[in-house]
């Protein structure tokens, strides 16, 4: 694992110097310079309390920050020169809309589009098929298992076709049987599909398993402390998960942690 | 994008979070199981009348004091001419009066949820209205109105709509917040997030309002007539008990009370069902489970 270095191509999301105070005067996190490359799968690792998904959401726009910038030099601006990026969000929770069943839930960012009834119905259900769930197009999220509620989710979050994904530890709560599954599942899609991937999680594991890049934070405040790059290739698979490699990534990305909160 | 070839997804979980319901045995379309909560209820009720009626005749307790459930029942045969038209009247000022309490509730829920100011400007007003009771403004009501039908109306209204404003607008607000930043990550209208989010997270609590209006507006029509105390053929059940109390028509009283019961019993069952219909599929309080 080495320090991973700037790329010469135009990355597609530039984080400069970003601060975010909070009301009750709390330093969420603090400088942080981040550069985002088109296609990469990059893991934002840290403790709880780092700052990570409050980076995450001010990359999603949810909330500015207090001090810096996020650029866009690739996405679409309106007229007052804001960027409007094609992003997905997936919540640490599914967060569906629980009056709705599986498909409506998965139309909803083409319904809020104006997109057709009719073709936002082929565009979910393919989708849905994409994540696994053919055949559930009409189940209600109460009827479904916590796994499959966050590949609604994910399928919800895909359906416009992002250029990003920006995941907020989404597989925290579901058993590790599960968590393996999803996080194949979501290998695939991001192999196939080559969306930016964003992936928040306090996993060492989970991270050096997805991604391509960890960023590590640390708390209190909110920091960047190292950029490692995991050059293992892809597609990687429960082969991957068992060889001496895998376990020397994760041993490297631990000790880094571990720095990181000692630090 | 190619194709991913799935089975049905194995997350652990399926078997224990899909409810699977036993088909249970029906008699007379009723579950089995719901048929000792409908005969209880029914046992109750006849055990006391026989009492009631017992209680009478062993006495011999004279009709203007007390009538007997037979004499009663005798009575609404009787009467049902008068009676019914009086409960028409009544029903009429009840769910013409709940219809305006549901449009102008929902109504400025919605306009209070759009505008903080607004709620907070008005929304005392809306309290003062509810706490002030109804008997004490209803005269000053029929005098400014003239109209006595209007003014029941109005009475009704006053009575039955705080319920269903302060629900929905507890509901408006209960959306989740992630789903709220979700709309916004899609940059959704007003219009959007009211049509798509607002509105169904507030249906549940809407529903609840509803019920409890629905005994409210009837409440409210008929102490409303009480305090009117307007006569005529085309005067409603509460005229009826007035008139019949001057007259010493006690069983006829009693007729007419009953009736009034038993349409707050329908209308509570109605909201309920219309609550359930509304609800059955995805809310937790209208979902059957078992364990």
């Amino acid at each position: 694992m080495t320090i991973a270095v700037g790329a010469a191509t135009r990355p597609l999301v530039s984080i400069r110097n970003v601060s975010k105070q909070f009301a009750n005067g709390t330093v969420a996190i603090r400088g942080v310079n981040l550069d985002l490359r088109d296609g990469e799968f990059v893991s934002l690792l840290g403790p709880s309390g780092c700052g990570k998904s409050t980076l995450l959401r001010i990359i999603a726009g949810l909330g500015a920050p207090s001090a810096g910038s996020v650029e866009w030099p690739t996405a679409a601006h309106d007229a007052s020169g804001q960027a409007h990026p094609d992003l997905g969000f997936v919540f640490q929770d599914p967060t569906l809309m629980p009056w709705a069943n599986t498909l409506k839930n998965t139309m909803l960012p083409l319904t809020l589009a104006g997109v057709g009834k009719s073709e936002a119905e082929a565009r979910s259900a393919e989708m849905l098929a994409l994540v696994g769930l053919k055949g559930f197009e009409k189940s209600y999220p109460r009827e479904l298992s916590g796994g499959m509620k966050m590949r609604v989710s994910i399928a919800r979050a895909l359906v416009t076709h992002p250029k990003i994904l920006l995941m907020d530890e989404p597989f925290a709560a579901l058993d590790e049987i599960t968590r393996h599954r999803l996080n194949d599942d979501l290998l695939t899609l991001w192999w196939q599909n080559r969306f930016t991937a964003v992936f928040v999680t306090h996993s060492v594991f989970e991270s050096v398993y997805l991604s391509q890049r960890i960023v590590v934070m640390a708390a209190r405040p909110g920091r960047v402390m190292a950029d490692l790059a995991n050059e293992a290739p892809y597609p990687r698979d429960a082969l991957f998960r068992t060889s001496a490699e895998y376990a020397h990534l994760c041993r490297v990305a631990s000790g880094t942690l571990r720095e990181a909160i000692a630090a | 994008m190619s194709e991913m070839v799935h089975s049905v997804p194995h997350d652990g979980t399926d078997a224990e979070a899909r409810p699977v319901f036993a088909e249970e045995r029906r008699i007379l379309g009723i579950r089995a199981s719901s048929w000792p909560g409908i005969i209880a209820p029914v046992v109750i009720g006849i055990l006391m009348l026989s009492a009631w009626e017992a209680v009478v005749r062993i006495k011999g307790i004279p009709p203007y004091i007390l009538p007997g459930p037979i004499l009663i029942a005798q009575t609404l045969w009787s009467d049902w001419g008068t009676l019914s038209g009086s409960l028409l009247i009544t029903l009429r000022i009840t769910f013409a009066a709940l219809t305006a309490a549901i449009v102008v509730g929902v109504a400025l829920a919605i306009i209070f949820t759009q505008s903080k100011w607004l709620e907070k400007s008005l929304f005392p007003y809306a309290v003062i209205l509810q706490v002030t009771p109804v008997v004490s403004i209803a005269p000053l009501i029929i005098i400014w109105v003239g109209d006595i039908n209007l003014s029941l109306l109005i009475c009704a209204w006053i009575v039955a709509f705080f319920p269903i404003l302060s629900n929905t607008i507890l509901g408006l607000n209960s959306a989740d917040h992630n789903l709220i930043n979700l709309f916004q990550l899609y940059r959704a209208s007003r219009w959007q997030t009211l049509r798509y989010l607002r509105l169904p997270a507030a249906l549940p609590y809407f529903l609840g309002g509803l019920k409890i209006s629905g005994g409210l507006a009837l409440i409210g029509a008929v102490v409303a007539e009480f305090v009117a105390g307007t006569g005529g053929s085309a005067s409603g059940l509460a005229y009826r008990i007035l008139e019949s109390g001057y007259r010493l028509q006690i069983p006829r009283m009693f007729a007419a009370l009953i009736m009034i019961s038993l349409t707050g019993i329908a209308i509570f069952f109605l909201t309920s069902w219309i609550a359930h219909l509304c609800l059955r599929n995805w809310h937790e309080s209208a979902v059957r489970r078992e364990n």
